[in-house]
């Protein structure tokens, strides 16, 4: 076993790791339709349209994030430290688009003139698509090692944000989201917009597999994964490449609830292929000594044993109801069919 | 400038932007809450109608509360990272527990609200906004705790070893008594907010003669639980006062402008102090009234800044080597007593409003009505305040006596990245804010009873069995 790991440490690790799957399962179709209302939507009605297939659940799918960034505080306080500060810019690239995002929902449904509502929905797009880029970015940057000092802070160049894996991360992990996202407005809508998003999703795919191609010969140059974790790394990068496959056949073939599944297994692919890969550190240096190993960004025990009980206590309500909203607002939306914002 | 005063000027930015939403939806919440529930018991349209509209309100004011509350919970790590390393172990727990409790809860529940009116039963549509209430109400409590532990530590040890501080119980971080005085407090100045600008709104509708059964209905109903709530929130305010004094003593005599030990009970009502020359300058006081509101015999002696700031330098020698502890007074000062002002204005108008409506005699006074008004703003100020005293009166701590302000900021921000953030914060704080005024007085003037001509024409039945 790995010195100084208690299973309240993996446990904890692991539940991060799972908050952040299901953000990106669950807002990355949001931020997917976000995008569609740019890259899919014809004309305001379709707009309208799409934007109300995520209208009742995006707030509670940001959550997760809110959720992520908590857990991580309570739990390993110098994580979350660590990447807040050394991530400044991205993550307060992240937050102005997540505001812009936020309010656009309510002040688009409440303008009075083409070119105020227009405005926010613009919001909606840019935000859409700043969000997942950034998230791609710090997360390929952060594996590929980061300048660390001995007191946990990251103090980084330009380049150790921007390179060109973290370039072909961010556009990877919004594209995925796009993709993720048409899935979704084929599950919710019907006619023909939802025939449009089958068609757009189907040219994608392409484009998707060049991209998973060129991230795996990245993660094998520019990390240690393949290296530290052969087989587990390998398996990760098998199983998101099948499940593209999956969705692509699933577009083919006109199954949208295996399309709509096998691209949010791709995006809970990468971000386990990258939780796999840093353990057990949580931040990996650019050279060995300076990775923060799990065990050293860790809480106390005792909070973490509270929190393990808090959240066994509550989580299990929190999914069902989440689940249960999923369920009312289970049915297809026909274009024009209207305000249900009341 | 340097990054200690830019992430400072970040936080009091983001805060104070961020508290005049969350109180407004916190307080417009629950009063939906109720009129949704009177439309359950009393089947009366117009409170549906109410419902509505104010709905509506509480809706635009809790997206704006909502994206600022994603700054500041970042914020600790991005700017504070020192602060979170410190007190993650700590603080941490209680904003998980927040999202994992309340937040979800919140918004889970908020987009069944807005998004199945008629498609459920109107019984359970009310159940909806009560746990949109209830999760709002619970994410005050959770951020309280957090915040009560930065005013008054309590249950922790200090590591050597790791040099933070960790959890000794979290019951205890429950049980701190400054969480028992802050959230109640707080709360209850929320659901003030909140019924204050019903009745600030409606009084402006009805000096105009718009709809005039529906917003009589609504200023009745803001000012009953406004005056309630005003009056609770002053008589927590109060004990909160009575702990200060012994808690945080350099924040009390500030409040008070006392540099010089008070002997004499008496209340200094208006004070302009020479912070230069450590001197309370011109005030006028009122005798024997600070006895009077402390509950104590007239012989009790409180310390004055002077003294105060002596003994804290003594007390913490070597530990933190601070040169003075002298907080912002004439902030402090004035801020208490526009906070309280504002609260007793309130409450007094509540009453007045509650007296007038009887006959409704208030609907010929024209000046009333626009005084009225106004009192939609009084609870922003009120709570801006309260705040203000709250957090600046903490200087130079974060963690009171613990960690300081100066060693909490990240070290590895630079000024450029602080003072870029800070631009763009400023101006989508400008927008949102501009926009939001915008969009409710927009739907005010609209009103409750207005049909959108586009919308109209996409009458469907969702309970019908074929669209399952």
């Amino acid at each position: 076993m790995i010195a100084g790991l208690e299973p309240l440490h993996f446990i904890w690790f692991l539940l991060i790791c799972v908050l952040f799957v299901g953000f990106f399962f669950l807002e990355g179709f949001d931020f997917g339709v976000g995008l569609a209302t740019r890259l899919l939507a014809k004309d305001e009605k379709e707009r309208d349209t799409v934007v109300q297939t995520i209208g009742p659940v995006w707030d509670s799918n940001e959550v997760w994030l809110i959720t992520a960034g908590g857990a991580m505080f309570a739990s390993f306080p110098h994580w979350y430290a660590t990447l807040f500060s050394g991530y400044y810019i991205p993550l307060f690239l992240i937050l102005v688009g997540l505001i812009v995002r936020g309010v656009s929902f309510e002040f688009a449904a409440h303008s009075e003139t083409k070119k105020e509502k227009n405005f926010w929905q613009w919001m909606l797009f840019v935000g859409s698509l700043i969000v997942p880029f950034m998230f791609g970015m710090i997360f390929t940057s952060m594996i590929q090692g980061m300048p660390i000092d001995e007191n946990f802070n990251i103090f980084a160049k330009f380049g150790d944000y921007v390179n060109l894996m973290s370039i072909v991360g961010g556009v990877a992990v919004t594209l995925i989201c796009f993709i993720h996202g048409l899935n979704y407005i084929r599950l919710k809508v019907e006619g023909d917009l939802r025939v449009r998003a089958e068609k757009l999703s189907q040219k994608l795919y392409p484009v998707l597999f060049v991209g998973l191609v060129v991230f795996a010969v990245l993660v094998y140059r520019n990390t240690d994964f393949i290296e530290r974790r052969p087989v587990s790394t390998i398996a990760i990068l098998a199983v998101i490449v099948a499940a593209a496959v999956a969705a692509y056949y699933g577009a083919l073939k006109g199954k949208e609830t295996l399309s709509f599944l096998s691209t949010g297994a791709v995006l809970a692919g990468i971000v386990v292929l990258i939780f796999n890969g840093i353990f057990p550190y949580v931040m990996i240096g650019d050279v060995a000594a300076n990775s923060i190993k799990i065990s050293e960004a860790a809480s106390t025990l005792y909070t973490l044993k509270t929190m393990t009980i808090v959240t066994a206590c509550i989580l299990p309500f929190v999914l069902a109801y989440l689940s249960w909203s999923y369920y009312i607002f289970r049915k297809r939306i026909k274009v024009g069919e209207g305000n249900e914002h009341y | 400038m340097d990054i200690l005063t830019l992430a400072r000027i970040q936080f009091g930015m983001t805060t104070v932007f961020h508290f005049l939403f969350v109180p407004l939806s916190i307080g417009l919440g629950l009063a939906v809450a109720i009129m949704e529930t009177l439309y359950v018991i009393k089947k009366d349209e117009i409170y549906k109608d109410m419902t509505k509209f104010w709905g509506k309100i509480f809706l635009l004011s809790f997206a704006v509360g909502v994206v600022t509350g994603i700054i500041q919970e970042f914020q600790f790590g991005m700017n504070w990272s020192e602060y979170s390393r410190f007190m993650g172990d700590i603080f941490g727990a209680p904003l998980a527990v927040e999202a994992l409790l309340a937040f979800f809860l919140e918004s889970t529940f908020i987009g069944l609200w807005a998004f199945t009116w008629d498609k459920v039963k109107p019984r359970t549509h009310a159940i909806f906004m009560w746990l949109v209430a209830i999760g709002s109400a619970l994410s005050a409590l959770w951020i309280l705790a957090a915040n009560s532990f930065m005013q008054h530590p309590v249950s922790y040890t200090i590591n050597p070893e790791t040099n933070r501080a960790e959890m000794d119980s979290f019951f205890g971080l429950l049980q701190n008594p400054q969480l028992w005085l802050e959230f109640p407090h707080v709360i209850l100045g929320a659901f003030t907010t909140g019924a204050f600008v019903i009745v600030g709104i409606s009084a402006m509708n009805l000096r105009k003669k718009r709809n005039i059964e529906f917003n009589r209905k609504s200023m009745k109903l803001g000012a009953i639980l406004g005056t309630i709530f005003a009056i609770a929130t002053m008589g927590v305010g109060h004990q909160q006062m009575i702990a200060l004094a012994t808690d945080q003593p350099m924040k009390f005599a500030a409040m008070e402008a006392m540099y010089d030990d008070l002997e004499d009970g008496s209340w200094t009502a208006v004070a302009f102090p020479d912070t230069e020359n450590k001197d309370a300058g011109f005030e006028i006081k009122v005798p024997k009234l600070m006895s009077l509101l402390m509950g104590d015999d007239g012989n009790t002696t409180y310390k004055g800044m002077n003294t105060l700031d002596k003994e804290l330098v003594e007390k913490y020698k070597g530990e933190h080597d601070i040169a003075s502890f002298y907080v912002p007074v004439k902030t402090l000062f004035w801020s208490f007593r526009f906070m309280a002002g504002f609260g007793s204005v309130m409450a007094i108008v509540g009453l007045l409003v509650l007296f007038f409506l009887r006959n409704d005699k208030i609907m010929n006074m024209g000046w009333a009505l626009f005084g009225t008004s106004l009192m939609a703003l009084a609870p922003f100020i009120a709570n801006t305040s309260g705040w203000l005293i709250t957090e600046l009166g903490r200087f130079p701590w974060t963690v009171y006596g613990l960690f300081t302000i100066a060693d909490s900021v990240s070290p590895n921000v630079t000024a450029n990245q602080l003072l870029f953030s800070n631009i763009v914060y400023f101006l989508l704080f400008a927008l949102m804010g501009t926009v939001l005024v915008k969009m409710i007085l927009r739907e005010n003037k609209k009103g409750p009873y207005y049909v959108d001509p586009d919308a109209a024409n996409n009458e469907i039945d969702p309970l019908a069995k074929e669209e399952f």
